[in-house]
């Protein structure tokens, strides 16, 4: 199946880039300089975290929106609105509401012309197929979220492409349905059932990445770009317990949590740095909880990540976002994989709950620089208040809008908790001012 | 008609009066302008009504009912298909959604009564001395006040759109002919049908005002239930009066029955949600059709129609990214538009000024102005009192579940019922007691739209939620306390989505309501309506545009200031769930 020559390339990537604009009208890169060859006769993913990019790149793909500079070509042709022979399966199902099982799954063939008997004979094939016999005349809001991904699966399949684009298409799923659907399409797949040639994936799930592709490309963020790339040379069906499949785990992680401190300043070990920076939003509870978990047996201190995620019933993806976090904060540190408290982490873990709050309080003002720009403000101003657009175009000079407004929002949660300064919803201020 | 479809009338983006409002305003007045100068070139006795004059007798009163139900039908296919292509042409063009949407809003509040004065100029003119002219009038006054709120509703609905079914449509290849029928209509269905179901209530009340319509010397009586209860009117036949209320309620509840029940529960599909919903509308009569053969079989022609028309492989030329070349000529084509724009505006505006200028001075403009003022303040006493009665009846009934089931058909049903069919009744007591018109004609204004602030609480009082009720009556809240923090934000949204309705309704009816007769008596309120009704009366088309454009005013401010930020607030802060 590896043996390729040139011509046989389904897709072509030649560095494609993408930017957007952000708040304060400047363009934000979000895809820098990528390369990407697909062939006939392998599965491709692109993991990475929210935010690298890796959506971007499959909508490119898709034609659903054009790269702002550099070449993306579909069998040897530049990509100008969807391609002929891609199709793409969504993380949302994005089923018809109003259109029966059949009636989606024909879709995408009415619009093609295909003529009536044909279209309606390769449909029931389409069905049988994905194992939804029965299910013919149910309406999308009868079925089950696996059942409706089977559509999904289904009404992409039916027009024979040459390439399937799924994006996230496991993540809105259930852990037990998604495995299932998962091993049903591998099955499918190397039993060549499937009227398709490769499949590209994206995903943030790494096992997931790790039991379904023959090459994953791992994506790092801010700009979006390909950090490395692993061949899997596991034969299907491949076990998630084999100790090879748990070391390519384990590297992957490890690679990832480098990556973040990569970009960030050795010393400084937070990522990113000043004003700008990108806070995720993570409730302090939350916070609390995780250190609580840390601190406690059997970690005492020290977490292997894949196995607290496991544990936690947690994405790779939101364990990052709570190790960042609580790194930013100087209550945990993450390398290679691990993530471990502090000493003010195992410290605010044995605290009561005012003094937590003090704690926080007092690293919220020492590294979290526009907690303490917006508190340095108040404290300054003799009304000791102060609109949130002044702090939102500043962050907008950084960041998209939906990055800024959802940084505003962990900044009025945490310091919130922390009681450091109040924010009234209906006027955008904030203030000093705590209701007695 | 479910409890869980009530929801907003159709309202703007945008909060504040913008420049797009005034260009959108001129625009208005100077083709209502152009047309009454087409209508004024002449003017032709309908001598074919004339000869066939409507009969108090009640044996024909079926055939009357059949031919006003015939004219709601015809204006309400027009306002789909104006709907269709008005809203998606708004939606999927930003230049023309510039000027389109705020056109829209100022036509929602022109006051359609007075509107009729030059349609039915200008459509006797188009078919002189023809019936015809005079029934496209009619349909006409019928569309202009349906034709609004669908098309708001259904621009949301195609600028809301999901963004992965627009992908899934664009990636599975469906032309923008395809996507629309297969993506855009259907997901704006269920907005369109519900605002179609108001909008039908409202027509009722102007089918039964127009088709009885004297404009100067031209007196237009069509055949229909309005002309019939205004011969009564004339004749003092108070029996006649009551086989209309009598004929008009059975009407309604056909049209219920057999159109609007199963179009909603037919429509139940469209509604865009992931999970089945525990109660969905059920209708006999789609019953009857889905389980009957060869009533199925009489739709079946219809489907294949429209499945046809859906998969007509129309393609436009995909419509190509903005790429950084295309940027400069499409700001001269932005600059010419506007150019356009700018030129229409200024020749409506100049147009408008040299009618109005002719005859009118600005002592007159000072007097309407006045006029206006005096129907604000009984607008605003006539929904402050409703408000005061319904309010606690509607959460009175809305908390108790079978209760509600009960009456909730029953308060939409009296807001679709034509009030303007009953005002003969009030008038007669008036007349009798020789009371004040200008107090007592007052309450006609609301009389027919209260209902819309019944039915809202109701609808409101009973999706409150039984946890915050069981939450307030285990910390003993009751008396002043419970009704402020409890169940009037509760309730807030649903009861200021009802008092827009019946406060734009009560305008539109001042018309009506401000001026009565019975038999040789009349009674006149002073107040705006009476004005314009008094100026269409004597043909006098100056102080009739003059009056409209006063309520145009007044109807858009008092929305912009008062109910548009009261909406957002309760969206905002009351909304629950």
């Amino acid at each position: 199946m590896l043996d390729i020559s040139k011509d046989t390339n389904l897709l072509d990537i030649r560095s494609v880039c993408r930017s957007f604009p952000k708040g304060s009208g400047e363009e934000l890169l979000v895809l820098e300089k990528v390369d990407l060859t697909i062939h006939s006769g392998e599965i491709v993913g692109l993991l990475g975290r929210s935010g690298s990019g890796k959506s971007t790149l499959l909508r490119i793909i898709a034609g659903l929106i054009a790269p702002s500079s550099g070449d993306a070509k579909c069998r040897g042709e530049t990509i100008a609105g969807p391609p002929n022979g891609v199709s793409m399966v969504f993380q949302s199902f994005a089923l018809f509401p109003w259109l029966t099982v059949l009636q989606n799954v024909e879709l995408g063939l009415e619009a093609l012309g295909v003529e009536r008997t044909e279209r309606r004979t390769r449909a029931l094939a389409a069905i049988d197929l994905i194992g939804l016999d029965g299910f013919e005349s149910a309406y999308p809001k009868e079925l089950s979220g696996g059942m409706r991904q089977r559509v999904g699966f289904a009404r992409a399949l039916v027009v024979h492409p040459d390439l399937l684009l799924m994006d996230e298409p496991f993540s809105a799923l259930d852990v037990l349905t998604a495995e299932t659907l998962r091993t049903d399409l591998i099955d499918l797949w190397i039993e060549g059932r499937l009227p398709i040639k490769s499949i590209l994936m994206v995903t943030h799930n790494i096992e997931e990445a790790v039991l379904m592709c023959d090459r994953i490309l791992v994506f790092s963020s801010n700009p979006g770009r390909v950090a490395a790339e692993i061949k899997i040379d596991l034969t299907h069906p491949r076990n998630r317990l084999d100790p090879t499949f748990r070391q390519l785990v384990d590297s992957i992680y490890a690679r990832m949590t480098q990556r973040t401190e990569a970009r960030t300043p050795a010393i400084e070990g937070i990522q990113g740095t000043g004003v700008g920076m990108i806070l995720h939003h993570v409730s302090s509870n939350v916070l609390s909880g995780l250190i609580e978990t840390l601190a406690g047996p059997p970690y005492n201190g020290h977490a292997d990540l894949p196995i607290l995620a496991g544990h936690l019933q947690l994405e790779a993806d939101d364990i990052f976002h709570l190790g960042e976090s609580l790194q930013l904060l100087r209550f945990a540190q993450l390398s290679e994989g691990d993530l471990m408290l502090t000493d003010a982490g195992k410290h605010f873990a044995n605290l009561e709950t005012d003094a937590r709050k003090k704690l926080f309080a007092e690293h919220l003002i020492n590294y979290v620089p526009v907690i303490g720009l917006i508190r340095r403000v108040l404290d300054e101003r003799p009304s000791h208040t102060a609109p949130t657009a002044r702090f939102r175009n500043e962050l907008e000079d950084y960041m998209s809008e939906d990055a800024a407004d959802e940084t505003l929002k962990t900044i009025v949660s945490w310091a919130r908790y922390a009681e450091l300064f109040a924010y009234d919803e209906q006027s955008e201020l904030f203030s000093l001012e705590n209701p007695h | 008609m479910a409890l869980q479809d009530i929801r907003a009338p159709a309202l703007g983006q945008v909060l504040r009066p913008n420049i797009w409002d005034v260009v959108a305003l001129i625009l208005v007045i100077g083709a209502m302008v152009l047309i009454v100068y087409g209508g004024e070139q002449t003017t032709l006795p309908l001598s074919a009504l004339d000869s066939s004059p409507v009969s108090l007798d009640p044996v024909h009163l079926p055939l009357y009912a059949l031919r006003t139900t015939m004219r709601m039908l015809l204006a309400i296919v027009c306002s789909i298909v104006f709907t269709l292509s008005y809203a998606t042409l708004a939606a999927k063009s930003r230049r023309a959604e510039v000027v389109l949407i705020p056109l829209l809003d100022i036509l929602q509040s022109v006051p359609i009564l007075g509107f009729l004065t030059f349609t039915v100029a200008f459509f006797l003119n188009l078919f002189p001395g023809q019936v015809f002219g005079a029934e496209l009038a009619c349909v006409f006054a019928i569309f202009t006040s349906q034709a609004w709120n669908m098309t708001f509703s259904m621009y949301q609905s195609i600028r809301n759109v999901p963004k992965d079914l627009d992908d899934a449509a664009q990636s599975f290849h469906l032309s923008s002919w395809q996507r629309f029928w297969r993506l855009d209509v259907p997901f704006a269905m269920p907005g369109l049908i519900w605002n179609a179901m108001m909008s039908m209530s409202g027509g009722w009340f102007f089918v039964v005002a127009s088709e009885a319509i004297t404009v100067g010397n031209t007196k237009v009586t069509l055949p229909g239930i309005g002309s019939y209860v205004a011969l009564g009117i004339e004749r003092r036949d108070l029996p006649a009066i009551g086989y209309a209320i009598l004929t008009m309620l059975l009407v309604i509840i056909a049209y219920d029955q057999l159109l609007f029940r199963p179009v909603v529960a037919w429509a139940d599909k469209f509604r865009f949600e992931q999970t089945a919903s525990s109660s969905s509308p059920t209708s006999w009569m789609l019953d009857l059709f889905r389980r009957t053969r060869a009533l199925r079989a009489l739709t079946l022609p219809f489907a294949a129609f429209k499945k046809v028309i859906s998969n007509l492989h129309l393609t436009i030329p995909r419509r190509l990214r903005i790429s950084v070349k295309s940027r400069s000529t499409s700001r001269l084509v932005d600059a010419l538009w506007f150019a356009l724009i700018g030129a229409s505006t200024g020749y409506a505006a100049w147009r408008a000024y040299q009618f109005m200028s002719a005859t009118l001075s600005p002592s007159d403009v000072a007097a309407v102005a006045g006029y206006g003022l005096v129907t604000l303040a009984r607008v605003i006493v006539l929904i402050a009192l409703a408000t005061l009665i319904w309010v606690p009846i509607g959460v009175w009934i809305g908390l108790r579940p079978k209760l509600a089931e009960r009456v909730q058909p029953m308060a939409q049903f009296l807001a679709a019922f034509p009030a303007n069919l009953a005002f003969p009744v009030f008038v007669v007591i008036i007349v009798r007691y020789r009371l004040d018109p200008n107090i007592w004609l007052s309450p006609l204004m609301i009389l027919g739209t209260q209902w819309y602030i019944l039915f809202n609480v109701i609808a409101g009082a009973s999706a409150f939620p039984s946890d915050l009720r069981e939450a307030a009556g285990s910390f003993h809240l009751k008396g002043w306390r419970w009704w402020v923090k409890i169940i009037l934000p509760g309730i807030f949204p649903y009861y200021v989505t009802g008092a827009i309705t019946a406060s734009g309704g009560s305008w539109n009816a001042s018309i009506v309501a401000e001026v009565a007769s019975w038999g040789d008596t009349h009674l006149t309120a002073s107040g705006l309506g009476a004005y314009i009704a008094n100026a269409t009366e004597a043909g006098d088309f100056p102080r009739v545009v003059l009056g409209i454009v006063m309520m145009c005013i007044l109807v858009t401010l008092f929305n912009r200031l008062l109910w548009r930020p009261l909406y957002a607030f309760g969206e905002r802060r009351l909304r629950l769930g």
